[in-house]
């Protein structure tokens, strides 16, 4: 009996494991989506850096301006470099057919990606590139292996080479572990102010999934009270009704 | 007469309004005792109606097109004005919906409702079902995400096990050679027409016959039996104003339950919306674990539990078919579990727990260890049905330890067969599962957990 229940409880083992999927470790991304400077920093991140290759195709510039308390002039002259009137979504001029050509892969739009990878990891991966001459662009990552996209924000973070630790796996073989890095070249930023720039870029990404999210907590909040009170009346009424059962 | 009256009355001559009326809701006579498990079957006609309305509105802006659907799912998350709140509604009310309907049919089996002489409301209970995961299935492809895609390439790709006609039959559903835009086009039509027809249909027919032999209740006490002079029920009350004022308490805690889902955790950790389906469909890029939504899975892990494929699909067909007949496996007179042994109230909570294990094995990898814990948990569900029969009245010593014998035997020669050096551990000591469970259900006969209790005359308020 015993036994069936050690391995009753060992098969709920991998809904933990499944919570660091991958077996990669990911860096929590602390953001705040009320913070209007930090969305705003991250926009600003995002259409310099993001926007000349990856599209994000079903979000509107006017409606990123209104959410991030600009003004249809200020997106103009300060956000939208490709694009003729606000009221446009976020497209790319870069061909497609191209674009696999140079990259291996398509490239893909962001307007999702935080709902499907989820903050943490973007947080993780944009700050895991490193320098590794068997990669045609001459880096890989460490959240995502083999990555096709080149590291479009080196001039900020700079250059890191990874500092390796073998050892041996059960077979015998060697492996090889990256245990940390190294700065080779700095950036503009600051490791900690490259760090809060990805924060912000992130913040802004998971914005951009749900534009929503802003305001659907409050909402949540409003229909639940009304509910509450509904509940008050609804239960006094029943209440009454049953007076004269038996 | 008043204005009123002689309008009723010109109604009435042309149309059944104010019969209607009585017959279903001021002189329909429910019994006095329902408690909280009775909230279940109006929560289901209410989530219908949500399904049904958020569906209108959200079928006004979404686009059936392989190349316009997942952005037309976007345009209403964004442009749409309050289109999430109306896509969150629809997302959230299909989980939703499964819950009610799997807490509705749990009330069933707890106090007998699919008995003599209801056996027709549990038919037309379980093809509301059927058409529920129909429903659910074809609308998962709408949004044209990955998981979207994969899912329905994994279960239209079922029909391909079925010998002889199997290829051509999948190729019949899809209308293609993958599941492509022809097939989102169908599906469409099949989810906003004539699946939910078929649905209204079934559930008038489900009311209609309830209605006809009038409801069950936690005593499992035919209120029918013991009528006052004035022919209605002692222990009935008319289900309005009663259970409609009622009812209103229920569909509100409900919706505090509901609203919380959509505002707060409309994704629900990926269980409700998966992370994968927020990435567009495509049919070069298989994702490494395809997993069905949730309310699927325990299903999905009987089917995974076999290693044949078609006999798998026969396992997992089994499992839903089975359970068309408990009216006539289950032919233990007493309806309610109140009045039934401990062991079948045993029986009946380790199986609500067991299908929710297989829906928890459903969801996750089948790596070797869970693989094999959804085989002996599959075996443990078909175990139940013959438990659950086997406990329809006494039986004699030789029959109990012959059944225990051959079934045990039965899965015994299977583990025998796949047998090898790898698995023998894992497989000797997961044996117990099944075997602990039959031997307790079938022994404990003899014991005092069989007792059964007198069924009072009248219902317990």
């Amino acid at each position: 009996m015993k036994k069936i229940i050690a391995a009753f409880l060992l098969s709920l083992a991998p809904v933990l494991a499944l919570a660091s999927e991958g077996g990669v470790h990911l860096d929590k991304a602390d953001i705040d989506l009320h913070d209007k400077d930090s969305l705003r920093n991250g926009a600003r991140l995002f259409v310099n850096y993001c926007l000349s290759c990856h599209s994000a195709a079903y979000m509107r510039y006017n409606r990123m301006g209104k959410d991030l308390g600009l003004t249809d002039a200020q997106v103009k002259k300060n956000l939208m470099f490709a694009a003729e009137k606000v009221g446009e979504t976020m497209t790319v001029a870069m061909p497609a057919k191209e674009a696999k050509a140079w990259f291996g892969t398509k490239v893909p739009d962001l307007t999702v990606v935080a709902r499907a990878r989820g903050a943490d990891w973007l947080y993780s991966y944009l700050r895991g590139f490193y320098l590794d001459d068997s990669r045609p662009w001459g880096v890989n990552n460490t959240v995502f292996k083999d990555v096709g996209m080149p590291d479009v924000l080196w001039e900020l973070e700079g250059l890191k080479k990874p500092i390796y630790k073998i050892s041996k796996d059960e077979e015998g073989n060697d492996v090889k572990h990256i245990v940390g890095f190294e700065q080779v070249m700095p950036g503009k930023l600051s490791k900690a102010e490259y760090d809060n720039a990805i924060r912000d870029l992130v913040t802004f990404l998971v914005y951009m999934g749900e534009p929503a999210k802003l305001t659907r907590y409050t909402i949540g909040l409003w229909v639940l009270l009304y509910l509450a009170l509904l509940f008050v009346v609804a239960y006094a009424l029943k209440k009454e009704y049953w007076k004269d059962v038996h | 007469m008043s204005k009123s009256q002689d309008f009723m009355a010109w109604i009435d001559a042309r149309f059944p309004l104010t019969k209607m009326w009585e017959e279903h809701l001021s002189k329909y006579y429910a019994p006095k005792n329902f408690n909280f498990w009775y909230f279940f079957g109006s929560l289901a006609l209410l989530v219908l109606v949500i399904q049904i309305v958020s569906g209108i509105f959200l079928a006004m802006n979404y686009k059936p097109d392989a190349k316009l659907a997942f952005a037309s799912v976007e345009y209403i998350m964004r442009d749409v004005s309050g289109g999430w709140i109306i896509r969150y509604m629809h997302s959230t009310g299909a989980s939703a919906f499964f819950i009610v309907v799997y807490l509705h049919m749990f009330r069933g089996l707890m106090y007998g409702s699919y008995k003599q002489p209801r056996e027709l409301v549990w038919i037309f209970g379980m093809l509301i079902y059927l058409a529920l995961m129909a429903e659910a299935f074809m609308g998962y492809l709408l949004p044209w995400g990955q998981m979207s895609y994969w899912g329905a390439q994994v279960i239209v790709n079922l029909f391909g096990a079925i010998p002889v006609i199997g290829h051509d039959l999948s190729l019949w559903i899809r209308g293609d050679y993958v599941i492509s835009d022809i097939t989102l086009n169908r599906f469409f039509a099949f989810h906003v027409i004539a699946v939910p027809l078929v649905l209204l249909g079934l559930v008038v027919a489900h009311i209609i016959a309830l209605h006809e032999v009038g409801s069950n209740n936690p005593d499992g006490v035919e209120i029918k039996k013991n009528k006052g002079p004035d022919g209605i029920p002692l222990d009935g009350i008319p289900f309005h104003p009663y259970y409609s004022v009622k009812d209103i308490v229920g569909v509100v805690v409900f919706l505090m339950f509901f609203a919380s889902v959509m505002f707060f955790y409309p994704q629900m950790g990926g269980y409700f919306l998966e992370h994968n389906n927020f990435v567009p469909a495509d049919p070069l890029k298989t994702p490494p674990h395809i997993a069905p939504v949730w309310y699927f899975t325990p299903f999905y892990t009987v089917l995974r539990a076999v290693p044949d494929p078609f006999l798998g699909v026969l396992a997992m067909g089994s499992a839903v078919v089975i359970l068309f007949f408990l009216p006539w496996i289950d032919k233990n007179p007493i309806k309610s579990w109140r009045y039934r042994s401990a062991l079948h109230k045993i029986n009946l909570l380790l199986f609500a727990a067991v299908f929710i294990y297989l829906g928890y094995l459903g969801v996750n990898p089948p790596e070797p260890l869970l693989a094999e814990m959804g085989r002996r948990f599959a075996e443990v569900y078909f175990l139940f049905f013959f438990v659950i029969w086997f406990h329809s009245h006494r039986r004699s010593a030789t029959f109990t330890l012959g059944s225990l014998v051959v079934l045990i035997g039965l899965y015994s020669l299977y583990d025998f067969v796949r047998l090898n050096e790898a698995n023998q551990s894992l497989v000797m000591t997961s044996w117990l599962i099944p075997t602990v469970y039959l031997a307790f259900m079938l022994l404990g006969t003899f014991t005092n957990v069989n007792q059964e209790k007198p069924v009072p005359e009248r219902v317990t308020s």
